[in-house]
């Protein structure tokens, strides 16, 4: 098991280190820099100068090891939009994100395993076909144009909610609902999977055989076995779900790091986005080691290989 | 009929029709998506109050026909979704049957490219490389095709490594038959179905994502009709006219709806097992 | 004796078609091993099923009588038939590889039993379920209780399956094929185990099994299973001496039993597989594998008596 979380984490550092490097390559193969950002109307004598104050007139793998080097320690360099400092701005604005990704995900959990234990405990029912519908609408529906229309009907026609911003906590409400619709499906599909294989079993047939109640049966023996799967992808989802922030913070006017980046992009501030996209990164391949570090924990055999 | 033949056949009839009206859209379209009329602006759809038979789904910001936008929008979603599938499918699955063939040093390098792909957000990426190269359908395809090849490369590489050890293929290297020749004429068409059905999937994912990309500015540029960015344009005025927002994304959710209903059918017609 | 399971007239089909019991009648006795004895998939499982009430969705079960001590059990329902199961009437399986969830401990898994049933703290259960594991042999119980399944060996776990089904001392033990799944060595120490434990405790113990052998080793009853069908039913004794029906006859000369079958003649096999029987088959299922059918073997077969507490289903029995 230590073994396999030790080789898990190499290969952790190592996918990071690669990103690292498409980042930095993202926003410096892809154009001139100094052009994209002295803007449309800049001279040339403007455009040799920004070169030479931001240092990309010096070789790429130079900056590379300076802008790395610099990020190891935390240093992800000056905004050239906002003046400041990118870790700074970054950590100003991590927790709504952060507190997104957490609603989305509670939301999607809430919903998806009762409605996946539900669909196997009457597998092939018509509520097993309704509930395969939800999910399958739940794949067909773009988040942004959900997010508008929650909007439209519970912000303003019903003036439940509200529609922008999270100074209270239920404005993580409508943005959190709309993120959950898009991991919704694969984690409805998942659980139902896993259940149907689940109750199937033969331990299964033996904790009926012991007479216990339904709900110890589904939830405590079938559930515990079905979870393994649910657990991988719900955290490789709340990835997604962070990487898919940049839409719905964009959407609900919310200030968190999805909104930063896409700023970021749209007025060339690529120390923002840089520093995003290694964030985003590390995160996903963090969230991924927490995975396999809950799989053993659910499942005992894991732990004594 | 099973309900699952009824879905497919919905599916088949959803896609069918849109690309119907995509290929026709010269002739069903009832006036220029581009011809703006200042007089006629926000005019509503034909049912609503205010609504003229002139233009039946109304008019946007700019008094262009709002049904044939719609139309012409169609033809955009599929190329877009269609060609990225192409880009990406070509790369998944020649990385996917690689690694999956050779096995070893080989396969470890490509599950160790499809994990960096997963840890790389991708709208964050695709919104970047559009904002620095430059907004045009050529650049979203290929941007999108560069990043959405790893469930191909999932799939070809598992199917591949199931079908790498039956008798034919040890049979066609007995015989003499080269590398090349066993994976393109033995390989890949014993993993094709698998391929469609990822095919159908990822082209329903890329299809999404476009819109998104135009909906946040940095996807197909204007004044081309992509449906995302008639919902950015709309945006605006949805408060008084939620009409501009709900006719384009009806017609998106629709046809992603009917991608992935003909995607499940597909796989349950052609026996793929759902392993995802 | 009042018989602790009587069953008159079971029928079980699914949904596809298939009639997996039909009606066939027993009674088990206290203190007696009654062995339903037949090939794989003659009904003998679906049977054992049935009477705990443990048959999957698609299945639909009949039956004039069937009686646990003055419970009957046709007219309870889920909840009442789940508050009986694991306390006065236990089942073991054949898998014990599988028959365990493989995320709990031993000791969780056993406590839970008592706990369901007699409502005492996780603690006593674990009590008990040390007492019991000891009782059925196993060394360090108290270590045992904080393993996982997959840390025992196959005859461990089915130890540990008999250990749990006595948690709330069954009245009726049911076990479907308990040691086809083990080692020969451990074949006989399971056998013992259980034999042992049912004079000890007084156990009903219905034993379902394809194995001859066990059941010249067990049984004081013996029904023997065809097709959905209880072909012949006897004191073993009676079944091993003079077995009256073809079928019988036939399984008796493919195995040998020690003490029973003469040294010099050679075994001999049953040409033909079971056939898959629908709703509506009428006459003797056994006929296409028979060497003595007649036409009379395609109508109705009356059950005959041989012996006293001798039956057969057969048109050639002397009735």
């Amino acid at each position: 098991m230590v073994r396999f979380l030790l080789r898990r984490a190499i290969l952790a550092a190592m996918v990071t280190l690669t990103v690292l490097v498409v980042a930095f390559a993202l926003t410096r193969l892809s154009g001139d820099l100094a052009v994209s950002i002295a803007g449309p109307n800049a001279t040339a004598e403007d455009v040799a100068t920004i070169r030479k104050n931001y240092g990309l007139d010096r070789p790429l793998p130079m900056q590379f090891l300076e802008w790395a080097a610099n990020a190891a320690s935390g240093d992800f360099g000056r905004s050239y939009l906002y003046r400041a400092p990118v870790a700074g701005l970054i950590k100003d604005r991590l927790p709504i994100t952060i507190g997104l990704g957490l609603s989305g995900l509670t939301i999607a959990l809430l919903t998806a395993i009762p409605l996946g234990i539900l669909s196997a405990m009457r597998e092939g029912s018509l509520l097993d076909r309704a509930i395969g519908l939800i999910a399958l609408i739940g794949q067909a529906m773009p988040s942004f144009w959900l997010g508008l229309v929650l909007i439209i009907g519970f912000g303003l026609k019903l003036q439940w909610l509200p529609i922008s911003g999270v100074d209270t906590w239920d404005g993580y409400i409508l943005p959190g609902i709309v993120l959950a619709f898009s991991a919704i499906p694969a984690l409805l599909r998942l659980t139902r999977a896993g259940m149907i294989e689940a109750l199937a079993s033969d331990y299964i047939r033996t904790a009926r055989a012991k007479g216990l109640s339904t709900a110890s049966v589904v939830l405590k023996h079938a559930l515990r076995n079905a979870s393994m799967p649910v657990v991988s992808v719900a955290a490789v989802q709340l990835g997604f779900m962070l990487g898919g922030s940049i839409v719905i913070e964009t959407v609900f006017a919310l200030h968190g790091v999805g909104y930063l980046a896409w700023e970021s992009i749209s007025k060339n501030d690529f120390p923002v986005v840089q520093a995003v996209v290694l964030l985003l990164a590390m995160i996903y391949v963090g969230l991924t080691l927490i995975a396999d570090m809950m799989n053993a924990v659910l499942d005992p055999r894991l732990r004594a290989g | 009929m099973t309900a699952r033949s009824i879905s497919t056949g919905l599916g088949l009839f959803i896609v069918g029709a849109i690309v119907l009206i995509a290929l026709g859209a010269g002739l069903l379209a009832p006036h220029d998506p581009f011809t703006q009329d200042l007089m006629y602006r926000m005019v509503p759809p034909r049912w609503m109050d205010g609504g003229t038979s002139l233009h039946l789904l109304g008019t946007d910001q700019l008094g262009r026909d709002y049904l044939s936008r719609l139309i012409y929008g169609a033809r955009i979603s599929l190329l877009i979704g269609s060609l990225t599938v192409v880009t990406s499918g070509l790369i998944g699955t020649t990385l996917g049957i690689t690694g999956g063939y050779f096995g070893g040093r080989i396969d470890d390098a490509v599950m160790f490219a499809i994990t960096c792909r997963l840890a790389i957000p991708l709208i964050l990426v695709a919104l970047t490389v559009v904002a620095l190269v430059g907004s045009s359908l050529t650049v979203v395809v290929l941007t999108l095709g560069l990043l959405l090849w790893e469930r191909f490369a999932v799939v070809a590489r598992t199917t591949t490594m199931q079908v790498r050890n039956l008798d034919y293929i040890a049979a066609a290297r007995a015989a003499g038959a080269s590398t090349a020749h066993i994976l393109i004429k033995e390989i890949l068409p014993n993993i094709l179905t698998h391929l469609i059905v990822v095919a159908t999937l990822e082209m329903a994912l890329a299809i999404l994502l476009e819109a998104a990309l135009s909906f946040l500015g940095l996807g197909v540029p204007p004044p081309l009709p992509s449906w995302g960015l008639m919902i950015a344009e709309g945006k605006d005025y949805m408060f008084f006219s939620p009409w501009v927002i709900m006719v384009p994304g009806i017609a998106l959710f629709v046809l992603v709806f009917g991608i992935n209903l003909l995607g499940d059918g597909l796989r349950d017609l052609l026996g793929v097992s759902q392993r995802r | 004796m009042k018989p602790v399971l009587e069953i008159a007239n079971l029928r079980v089909g699914f949904s596809d078609g298939t009639a997996a019991v039909r009606g066939i009648s027993l009674n088990v006795l206290p203190g007696e091993t009654h062995c339903l004895v037949g090939e794989s998939g003659c009904g003998k499982s679906v049977t054992a099923l049935s009477v705990m009430s443990l048959l999957g969705r698609g299945a639909k079960r009949s039956a004039e009588v069937m009686r646990f001590h003055d419970r009957d059990l046709t007219r309870m329902s889920d909840r009442e038939m789940a508050r009986l199961r694991g306390d006065k009437m236990a089942m073991i399986f054949q898998e014990p590889m599988t028959s365990l969830n493989p995320a709990y401990t031993v000791g969780s898994q056993m406590a839970e039993v008592l706990e369901r049933h007699r409502h005492v703290s996780r603690a006593q259960g674990l009590d008990r379920a040390a007492a019991l594991l000891g009782h059925v042999g196993i060394t360090a119980p108290g270590m045992r209780l904080s393993q996982y399944p997959h840390q025992l060996s196959g005859g461990l776990r089915q130890r540990v399956m008999i250990a749990m089904a006595l948690m709330c001392e069954p009245e009726l033990l049911i076990a479907d094929e308990p040691t086809t799944a083990l080692d020969v060595t451990v074949q006989a120490q399971i056998l013992r185990l259980l034999q042992g434990l049912q004079r000890q405790l007084g156990l009903a113990l219905l034993l379902i099994t394809h194995d001859l052998g066990i059941v010249a080793r067990m049984a004081q009853r013996v029904s023997v299973m065809y097709a959905g069908q209880i072909v012949e039913s006897a004191t073993a004794e009676a079944l091993f001496a003079a077995p009256a029906h073809p079928y019988t006859q036939g399984l008796l000369n493919c195995v040998p039993i020690p003490g029973k079958t003469p040294r010099d003649q050679p075994l001999g096999s049953i040409p033909g597989v079971v056939p898959r029987i629908g709703a509506g088959f009428i006459g003797c299922a056994f006929r296409d594998r028979c060497t003595h059918a007649t036409t009379a073997c395609s109508g109705d077969i009356p059950r005959r008596s041989v012996a006293q507490h001798h039956e057969t289903l057969c048109t050639m029995a002397p009735s």
